[in-house]
């Protein structure tokens, strides 16, 4: 947990996706690191300023998916081999086409729920409170039609007044400090 | 050939011939206010509390209908033998078929990146979960004694009974619950940005909790949207070979018995395109009211209706093929038995059955739309969308029905007559389905706002500000 105390960062908002992307492009170039745009719809190019690239999202839903098709024939199985079975018009107890099809549906039932929770684990949501809503113009645009870029105070180049002075030289609507 | 006059719409954007998807002159914060205007208004149309009423009570019919099986029992239908599937099976193949169009629209055109999609997209999911609220009831309520429904899932119990897996019955459950489990995740993940525009946006404390409650606290950053666009990606290429899964297995209940009419396997690819072909059809019958009364013709042009025609017109093409094979073969396969089910089903007592399906499904339809006039001819495709479910209905109704009352054995022939607690249930079904749908359109975005600011031009972003390169590469 970084230190609850001063101010968290510093937020700019902007009128275009473009302009968003070229602030960042620049704070990324100028070395600050711990930064996030906040956009109302994906803005990929935000995302490449941000060297944002891989998520780990397709990895926990293939292992989801794993898991699921794995759990779902093992337990089809055992419990048609083992646990109970029962002699249907004579066919072999390990019918292993048969047992395909529950394994399919929970295959995509597992990796479904796995691609969904895992980005919300990932994405730390659901997380109610956070500093930026503090801000007073960010719920009116930032999931309208404004575009945010907030340098984080935790980075090393931050400092209030010359961090101030770097976002102000963009064409932001306004710069607004972030209390915690 | 030359065209005299150039075509002059204002849909096609004049630089690049591109046709738009939404009309033009629309910003972030037009659209942005235009549908959550709808859910947060304060002034609730009066025709909406009209509506929601009637299908109340319409809805009164399945609770009716349900409580006086539950104490009678099953006997209450028309099912006997030989017919011992009737309304239940019809309507609960019906229902999931028409759901089957939600997530082709929501995940399949996703992956063809088809963007026209996104104006109904929402909707269409909605349509989804409500149509298989109405399927699961049946199987719920045929199984004979409904409280005991949960054995068919495998969970561990002190008499030791487990499922039976080499059953289709068995695979139905596994099917239709994952069918509704993924699809009430990936419409609940669709809306989470929507939520948080809906917080935003909020005057009522109230709707402010409400929506930030089911927001999770979303705030649009761009890494968030990365693994959220990921995690779209993903569900909708594991929705796509699921929905094509879930109306297999559903054929294989009928394909897996050595019924004649039944046992064959032409029926998973025919009951995958009738679902679609019905769902389309669903998806135009709320489309059309929504766009009407809500005043959404700017988000939900003709050319969507236009471009659901065409799908209908091609899976009904699949269909109307899949009837002239299940024809073909039956003579083909020289089987006494199928030659006789497919004369009885044509020319038997029931056989104003199956000329009702000729007609809905495939003579009206797929004569008419390949018209363009009448394919974005509104009151048309209205009308046509009941039709070709009503269409839909007798197919299975056919399929289940006229394979069953007249078997192998002449001295056990019977045959089938519903009884006014399948159409009340039936109609019940209707009503809830319809109620649901009322519910969904006052209290959730019907339509993704964050989807549709992606299609707008505004999203174009100019690297390094305004220079001679960027400025052509956006005029290509």
């Amino acid at each position: 947990m970084p230190p609850r105390e001063g101010i968290y960062g510093l937020l700019a908002e902007f009128n275009t996706p473009s302009e968003l992307v070229h602030a960042t492009e620049a704070a990324h170039h100028a070395g600050y690191r711990r930064m996030e745009c906040y956009t109302p719809y994906p803005v990929e190019q935000a995302a490449e300023a941000l060297r944002f690239h891989k998520t780990r999202v397709p990895l926990v839903c293939l292992l989801g998916g794993l898991l699921g098709v794995t759990t779902a024939y093992l337990m089809e199985t055992w419990i048609n081999v083992w646990s109970y079975p029962l002699n249907i018009a004579g066919r072999p107890l390990f019918s292993w086409p048969a047992f395909i099809i529950p394994a399919y549906e929970w295959t995509i039932l597992f990796a479904g729920l796995s691609a969904a929770f895992g980005m919300l684990g990932l994405n730390g949501l659901p997380q109610l409170y956070h500093p930026v809503f503090n801000a007073r113009n960010f719920r009116d645009g930032a999931t309208t039609d404004k575009f945010f870029l907030c340098l984080e105070a935790t980075d090393p180049r931050f400092s209030l007044e010359e961090t101030r002075r770097f976002l102000e030289q963009f064409p932001a609507v306004s710069v607004v400090e972030v209390d915690h | 050939m030359a065209t005299k006059n150039p075509i002059v719409d204002p849909m096609i954007e004049p630089r690049t011939g591109e046709y738009a998807v939404i009309a033009p002159g629309h910003n972030f914060k037009s659209v942005t206010q235009k549908i959550a205007g709808l859910v947060l208004t304060s002034n609730t149309p009066l025709g909406w509390f009209f509506g929601l009423i009637v299908a109340a009570g319409v809805a009164t019919g399945l609770v009716v209908g349900c409580t006086w099986l539950f104490l009678k029992g099953v006997g209450i239908w028309g099912v006997t033998i030989p017919g011992a599937w009737g309304f239940a099976i019809i309507n609960f193949v019906w229902w999931i078929g028409i759901g089957h169009a939600g997530t082709l629209i929501s995940a399949i055109l996703l992956l063809f990146k088809q963007t026209w999609r996104n104006s109904i997209n929402r909707f269409a999911e909605a349509m989804t979960i409500f149509a298989v609220v109405c399927a699961g009831t049946f199987p719920l309520i045929h199984v004979g004694r409904p409280w005991l429904a949960y054995w068919l899932f495998p969970y561990p119990n002190t008499m030791n009974v487990w499922p039976q897996f080499r059953s289709p019955l068995a695979w139905d459950v596994f099917a239709v619950s994952t069918y509704a489990t993924i699809s009430i995740v990936f419409w609940y993940v669709g809306m989470i940005p929507d939520f948080g525009t809906l917080r935003d946006r909020a005057q009522l404390p109230a709707a402010k909790y409400f929506y930030g409650l089911l927001s999770l606290g979303w705030r649009g950053s761009t890494r968030h949207w990365i693994r959220y666009e990921s995690a779209s990606l993903l569900l909708a290429g594991l929705s796509t070979p699921l929905v094509l899964s879930v109306h297999t297995v559903i054929s294989f209940d009928f394909a897996v018995a050595a019924l004649a009419g039944w046992h064959t396997t032409i029926f998973p690819p025919y009951f995958v395109a009738g679902a679609i072909y019905s769902g389309f059809a669903m998806v135009i019958t709320l489309a059309i009211p929504i766009r009407k009364f809500y005043h959404l013709e700017d988000l939900i042009t003709l050319r969507h209706l236009d471009n659901m025609a065409k799908v209908m017109l091609g899976t009904g093409l699949i269909v109307g093929y899949g009837y002239c094979m299940e024809v073909f073969m039956s003579w083909y396969s020289a089987s006494h038995w199928e030659f006789f089910m497919m004369w009885n089903r044509m020319f038997g007592p029931m056989g104003w059955a199956y000329w009702i399906l000729i007609a809905t499904n495939l003579a009206i339809p797929l004569t008419t739309l390949w018209s363009r006039k009448l394919r974005v001819n509104v009151l048309f495709l209205f009308l046509l969308s009941f039709v070709i479910n009503t269409g839909m209905w007798f197919e299975r109704f056919v399929i289940v029905v006229t394979s069953l009352y007249r078997d192998y054995l002449p001295s056990s022939w019977g045959t089938y007559r519903a009884t006014r607690w399948d159409y009340m249930i039936y109609v019940g079904t209707l009503g809830l389905f319809t109620f649901l749908f009322f519910l969904f359109v006052r209290f959730l975005p019907m339509i993704p706002m964050s989807e549709i600011r992606m299609m707008l031009p505004q999203t174009k972003v100019r690297r390094g500000g305004t220079d001679a390169e960027s400025v052509i590469e956006e005029t290509i």
